[in-house]
């Protein structure tokens, strides 16, 4: 019998790039959150649900009637034309223009994420993210042994100018980065929309260093208010910029498609990869997307899947101006899925998720978002996973334990807080800070 | 042959660390020619027991529902005899607090502390008797909650103005937290089987500089060493202690006792485990590879020794 479980056996065997692992505390708490009964906002899901079955059912019935056996076999590396025809159509809805070569079909567009780090990483470069930055890229940076200099962001995005003082602070080590990590719409997590006058700034900023940027922009198209400002892409016009879209958030997470757009000597490193990585893209997953471009309104579909999150997001803001305490501050996102909260300092939103999980409900503690151990006082919400019954009672159950928290540390510091509910920040003075001081020094100065 | 149904899993904290534990112990009572029912402990937990009808339930569970005696009540209203301690062990060990009480009572050293109940702050004013407390224990201290087992929301307050915020944190896993005396030393752990202490494992943390606190329950960051290599004496010193404690508390076939070398040679205990992990990193079987005796054989030792105690 085999006795495969005993890690002892195979200790020896593990490559180094294993042993980079992120707290254990957290880990072992994320896996309570599945449980059904758990309300979660931790999740980063669309909801699938509004898909209609119908379409699907044409689409799997377009592709057994006329491309059955295409569906079922190998394709090219870098993708099916059709599949990049309908990219470039997504794509221009967002104000750029690409060619079906100038991009590589990829699993997913955490795929890109892979695939750019393994073209450009070797263990200890430097790589730039902004700080709260996507939970998801972490795992990968680690893998790869990059070093991760965060950004601060505020409510208009990356600070660019700290992202030049960290660049001219680097280049005084002697070290170069060679991508700086960025999601300029709606970001993961912080919700924050990176303003016009930055995004031309930054890549200003990558001309002048010769940098890599990566934009990764799975959200773009899912904007609630507002005039969108132009991606990095277009305004650099595919020198230093990088691009990552994905079909998950319009349409679909369990058909794995993304892509990248990339300066052509880096697309055919990056190709490279991914043969090594997985030869092509599932067939069947691009040509599901390309009968459904043929079959159906893909805009008609993402209007509808705006109006669905646009009502889950204002019934998440209002839901939080009426249970949270005054102590916390917000981002109000004009897009995408997340809302990023920031609670005085005293209270460790990984220690709190413990308390939170008692009462069913759950959320991303602040510290995934960061490689550098800070975010403790912050938490990340998703509002586009769940019903808008479910937000109200799961932010509502998050803000008493958060209110019993504020008022608990009030009775240990002879504060007594004042608990009271307080109008929701107006949307220009919700900026990220990080992290908070006020409630430590007024008990300095009080003692 | 019997049927064993593993519990695994539950609403605990420690839901992580049981699924590995309980996954190991399938594959060994397989290898032991058992018939095995895996169990992810939920709301249908007494009809899935009913279905299966085992001939004893191995309870491979931390923390919370596990190990502070719930499921062992559950198991004896059902008359299926279970693994390890009963249920008054369970309550008294995963009650920090009673258990550190109950070591004074007889006597077993262990680190200076005192505890608090939420309502003490909130209601009784509580807060207001800190610092003659920290005054007491002196910097740093370690705050932590009365019933978590693993190091889930244990702080280390480094001076007055850490310690609210530590409280606030403990607070988050139980509605009673203690303040305890940080010995600076080593970190000692005597696992016991059927009553018999195993070989002293020390935890030692990887890597030179600056040792955090927190350092100690990450993976990669700690080492483990069985035998430990101790002076003259305190081996025999530790297992004793450790022995007495299990004894004092209660506790049947096997558990673990975590104890700390202070920096003057004392030992003192710090708490007792009912249902330590059994996963590829845990302590007791590491402890009792030590003895010669295989996790298979540990397994089947744990079985034998539930059906020893059932009535037949």
């Amino acid at each position: 019998m085999s006795t495969s479980r005993d890690i002892e056996r195979y200790a020896g065997l593990f490559a180094a790039r294993t042993r980079v692992m992120k707290s254990s505390a957290m880990r072992d708490l994320m896996a309570v959150t599945a449980r059904p009964e758990v309300i979660s906002l931790a999740g980063g899901l669309p909801d699938t649900s509004t898909f209609p079955p119908d379409t699907f059912a044409a689409v799997a019935q377009r592709i057994a009637t006329e491309s059955c056996a295409k569906a079922l076999q190998y394709g090219p590396t870098e993708g099916l034309d059709e599949t990049k025809t309908c990219i470039a159509e997504v794509m221009a809805a967002e104000g750029m223009r690409v060619a079906p070569e100038d991009l590589i079909v990829t699993t997913g567009g955490q795929q890109v994420i892979d695939l750019v780090t393994k073209t450009l990483i070797d263990p200890g470069d430097v790589v730039i993210a902004e700080g709260p930055t996507y939970p998801g890229a972490v795992p990968v940076f680690s893998a790869y042994q990059a070093d991760v200099v965060q950004v601060d962001m505020d409510a208009d995005g990356m600070r660019v100018d700290l992202l030049e003082e960290t660049l001219d602070r680097l280049e005084r080590d002697g070290r170069r980065p060679k991508f700086i990590y960025t999601v300029p719409s709606f970001q993961n997590p912080a919700g924050v929309t990176m303003s016009q006058p930055r995004r031309r700034r930054l890549v200003e900023v990558a001309h002048e260093r010769e940098l890599l940027v990566l934009e990764d922009n799975p959200y773009g198209l899912l904007r609630y208010e507002g005039d969108a400002p132009p991606p990095l892409l277009s305004l650099d016009g595919g020198v230093y910029v990088m691009y990552l879209g994905t079909f998950s958030k319009i349409l679909s997470p369990g058909i794995r498609l993304g892509w990248v757009v990339a300066p052509p000597p880096v697309l055919e490193k990056i190709n490279l990869g991914k043969q090594a990585a997985d030869l092509c893209t599932s067939t069947l997953s691009q040509l599901m997307v390309q009968a459904y471009f043929e079959e159906s309104r893909w805009r008609d579909y993402v209007e509808s899947l705006t109006e669905v999150y646009r009502a889950r997001r204002d019934t998440m803001l209002d839901a939080l101006a009426d249970h949270f305490p005054r102590q916390a501050e917000w981002t109000r996102p004009a897009g995408g899925l997340f809302i990023w909260v920031t609670l005085p300092d005293f209270i460790d939103t990984t220690d709190l998720l413990a308390r939170a999980l008692r009462d069913n409900v759950a959320f991303v503690p602040g510290e995934a978002a960061f490689l550098d151990g800070r975010g403790r006082n912050a938490m990340r919400l998703n509002f586009s996973g769940s019903d808008e019954d479910a937000i109200r009672e799961g932010i509502r159950r998050i803000g008493e334990v958060v209110t019993e928290q504020v008022e608990l540390y009030g009775t240990l510091t002879g504060e007594h807080q004042a608990v009271q509910v307080e109008e929701p920040p107006a949307a220009d003075d919700n900026v990220l800070q990080l992290p908070k001081r006020s409630a430590r020094s007024r008990r300095a100065e009080g003692s | 042959m019997s049927a064993v149904a593993v519990l695994k899993g539950g609403r605990s904290l420690e839901r992580q660390v049981s699924l590995r534990s309980g996954a190991r112990v399938e594959d060994a009572l397989e290898r032991l020619g058992q018939d095995v029912v895996a169990l992810d402990v939920g709301p249908d937990l007494i009809s899935q027991l009913r279905d299966a009808s085992p001939d004893v339930a191995f309870i491979a569970m931390h923390g919370r529902d596990g190990e502070d005696g719930t499921v062992q009540e559950l198991l004896e209203i059902l008359d299926i005899p279970y693994t390890g301690s009963g249920v008054v062990a369970c309550v008294r060990a995963t009650d920090k607090v009673l258990a550190k009480h109950l070591m004074i009572e007889a006597g077993i050293p262990t680190p200076e502390f005192f505890a608090f109940s939420e309502t003490a702050f909130r209601e009784l004013g509580a807060a207001d008797a800190l610092p003659a407390i920290e005054e007491r224990l002196e910097f740093p201290i370690v705050v932590k909650p009365s019933s978590q087992g693993s190091a889930l929301g244990i702080k280390f307050a480094r001076s007055a103005s850490d310690v609210p915020a530590a409280l606030v944190a403990a607070f988050s896993y139980d509605s009673r937290v203690l303040l305890e005396r940080h010995i600076d030393g080593r970190d000692l752990a005597v696992s016991i089987l059927d009553g018999e202490p195993l070989p002293v494992v020390e935890a030692v943390p990887v890597g030179d500089g600056f040792y955090d606190f927190e350092a100690r329950y990450e993976i990669g960051r700690t080492e483990f060493v069985c035998p430990a290599e101790l002076p003259d004496g305190v081996t025999e010193q530790a297992q004793e202690l450790a022995v007495r404690t299990y004894r004092l508390l209660g506790c049947s076939a096997f558990g673990r006792v975590d104890l700390m070398l202070g920096g003057d040679g004392e030992l003192t205990v710090l708490e007792a485990n009912p249902i330590p992990g059994l996963t590829e990193t845990s302590l007791l079987p590491q402890a009792a590879e030590a003895a010669g005796i295989s996790f298979d054989e540990l397994v089947g030792r744990i079985v034998e020794l539930a059906l020893e105690r059932a009535p037949a």
